[in-house]
Parts: structure tokens; C-alpha cells; sequence
């Protein structure tokens, strides 16, 4: 476990970088990193959320959350609790 | 098709280790992939048999199992549960694992979204982890032209090691060429050879030392590389399977 977690320990928010769910509708991101403590941080990794992916925002649901995705060609809708440890650099 | 009694409760749970062949000359092939890619289409294809296919998450929970011909051989197709990973967040997760891992098919199909292809590679390299014998069944073919997107097979067959077929399933596409590739590998025409990842000294150090033991205390049966790196992961569910396994020997 320790091997895995250790590259997370310290990451500093810089400029241009924020939390995914604030991303607004329309724009691209680029993913930075996925904090340690997301729960399900696999799950997310599997569906694609890599750093390095580029992500944009589809939708936002009338209540705000979820959020639709779209990331690698699939749209993916993802509750706001989930990737509010998902840090992203705005393109453009 | 509504639920029936096979389909709910305890007999669910009673399938979900039962990976006995049902007769020994029996070639057993397990369909995985991700949900919505067309395995239980592609399942009722092959079989000829009429099982529901439906458009939501986590239709298909428990293995749907059916027998067709092909030739001189006679297969039985597993179709499992549809995962986006094989490091097991949910039950039909598990199951799908379980099922590669120790269930010993023949041969796994894993059919992938051909309009959303790098999604699904995810669980392609996790199969080719597990096993060599693995083909890759690109499907929804019609649906990637429509949105203009085409997919150099030769190249993805060369890096990926393992044989690439276009299909779609629900034309009866391509499925011809699929059966004729599942022929040929499992009378040993056609060699997989699977790209493998790699991974830090460190990773792979500890694996050499973990490997051995593993190997003495579950047989060569398994792959022990894959269990082994699970390990490492501090995956709780795959120590729980070994778990199983171990207690269904010493029965």
C-alpha cells in the first residue's frame, strides 16, 4: 500500500487549477491529480480519469449535481462528492 | 423475459462459483467487457438462445451460460457481468474476475465499444494480465463509421498481441471470422502473445519473492504473477478468493 500512496503525500494548488466539479460547462481541463483520499480513487481511474486526460463539461443537472463528463469519447455523469478531490488545469 | 426464480435469490449466488465444466470436452470461452458494448447480443448470436438484453447498468449480474457447435468442437460461452476493471469495486466485478481468473475458460473474448475504443483498452490490458488466450472483439463497427471514426486493426492486433476482430453483433457481422478465430487458437494455430506491463524494480522484486510461494501453495494452475501483484495492491477481495479456493482443496 505504502509504495502506491507515497507519490501523493504533497501537492501544492497552483494558478488555473481547480476542483473538477467547479469546472464550467463548455470548458476543457486537464486532470492533475487525484487526491489519496477519494474514496473510490480506483473506480475513477478506471473510468478513465488519468492525469493528463482532457476532460469537458457537458451539463450540470438543475440542482447542480451531478455533473455530466465527457471524457475519453463517453459522457459520464459524476456526483459532486466524488470529484471535489479531482484537480484540474483549465485550457483555453 | 421476466425474473424467475433461476434468476433471483440464492440460485444466484449458488452460480457465482459454479465453473464446472459441464463436459469435459468442452471448450469454455467467457465474454467480458465493458457494460453496453453487445456481450449478452453477441452471446445470444453464438447460441442461438433468446436471453434478455437490456439498456441499463448492471443488467446482466449473474453468468449466463450456453452451448453452440462449431465444426468438430463443441464451446460453452460464459457471459459475465459487464465491468469498466477487473480490481474489483463491486460484485459483478468479482464475479467477472473470479470467472478469468479461476475459472479457467479456454479462451476470453473481451469485447469492446469500437466509438469509445480507449475506454475499454482499460480492461483489455487487465485480461491480458491474467491470461494469454485472449481475443479482442471490436463491436458497434456500424456505429463508429456513422460517427466517422476508423481504427487501423492491423496496428492495434501488433500492439496489443492478441487477435482483433470488427464485428457487429447484432447484424451478424463479423461473426463469422470471430468463430473461426476461436477455431484456430484453441487447436493452437494462432499464438497469443500478449503485451505485458511492466512495472518498477521495486513492484517487480517483491514479486519474484512472492511469486514461489504462491505457486507452491495454490499449484500451477493459476496465474501467480497477477495473484501476486494483488497482493501487493493490498486488494482484500482477491485474498478472500484465494481464501475459497484454498478451502475448496482441502475439502
Amino acid at each position: 500500500m505504502e509504495l502506491v500512496s507515497k507519490s501523493f503525500v504533497s501537492y501544492k494548488i497552483r494558478k488555473h487549477e481547480i476542483p473538477l466539479n467547479e469546472l464550467p460547462v463548455g470548458k476543457k481541463a486537464r486532470i492533475k491529480m487525484l487526491s489519496k483520499n477519494i474514496l473510490p480513487r480506483r473506480r475513477l481511474l478506471d473510468l478513465g480519469l488519468i492525469p493528463n486526460t482532457i476532460v469537458k463539461t457537458e451539463r450540470i443537472s438543475p440542482s447542480g449535481n451531478p455533473i455530466a463528463y465527457n471524457i475519453r469519447g463517453a459522457i459520464i455523469a459524476l456526483r459532486k462528492e466524488e470529484i471535489e478531490n479531482v484537480i484540474v488545469e483549465i485550457l483555453d | 423475459m421476466g425474473l424467475t426464480s433461476k434468476s433471483t435469490g440464492l440460485s444466484l449466488l449458488k452460480n457465482k462459483y459454479d465453473t464446472v465444466k459441464e463436459e469435459k470436452d468442452m471448450i469454455v470461452i467467457a465474454l467480458a467487457g465493458n457494460p453496453n458494448t453487445g456481450k449478452s447480443t453477441l452471446f445470444n448470436t453464438l447460441t442461438g438462445l433468446n436471453q434478455h438484453t437490456g439498456n441499463w447498468p448492471g443488467k446482466t449480474v449473474s453468468n449466463a451460460k450456453g452451448t453452440f457447435k462449431y465444426k468438430d468442437k463443441e464451446f460453452l460461452l460464459v457471459d459475465l457481468p459487464g465491468t469498466y476493471s477487473l480490481l474489483a469495486n463491486s460484485v459483478e466485478e468479482e464475479i467477472a474476475r473470479d470467472f478469468i481468473c479461476f475459472g479457467n475458460p479456454d479462451i476470453t473474448i473481451v469485447i469492446t465499444d469500437a466509438t469509445c475504443l480507449e475506454r475499454n483498452l482499460n480492461l483489455v490490458l487487465q485480461v491480458m494480465e491474467i491470461t494469454d488466450r485472449v481475443i479482442v472483439c471490436l463491436n458497434l463497427m456500424d456505429e463508429a463509421k456513422r460517427k466517422g471514426i476508423s481504427i487501423d486493426i492491423e496496428k492495434l492486433e501488433n500492439r496489443l498481441g492478441v487477435p482483433v476482430i470488427p464485428t457487429v453483433a447484432r447484424d451478424n457481422k463479423g461473426i463469422d471470422k470471430l468463430l473461426e478465430t476461436i477455431y484456430q487458437m484453441i487447436n493452437g494455430n494462432i499464438k497469443a502473445n500478449p503485451y505485458r506491463l511492466k512495472y518498477s524494480d521495486e513492484i517487480e522484486s517483491i514479486v519474484e519473492e512472492i511469486e514461489p510461494i504462491l505457486a507452491e501453495t495454490l499449484g500451477a494452475k493459476y496465474n501467480t504473477r497477477w495473484l501476486a501483484l494483488r497482493l501487493i495492491d493490498g486488494d482484500k477481495a482477491i485474498s478472500n478468493s484465494i481464501d475459497n479456493i484454498l478451502k475448496k482443496y482441502s475439502d
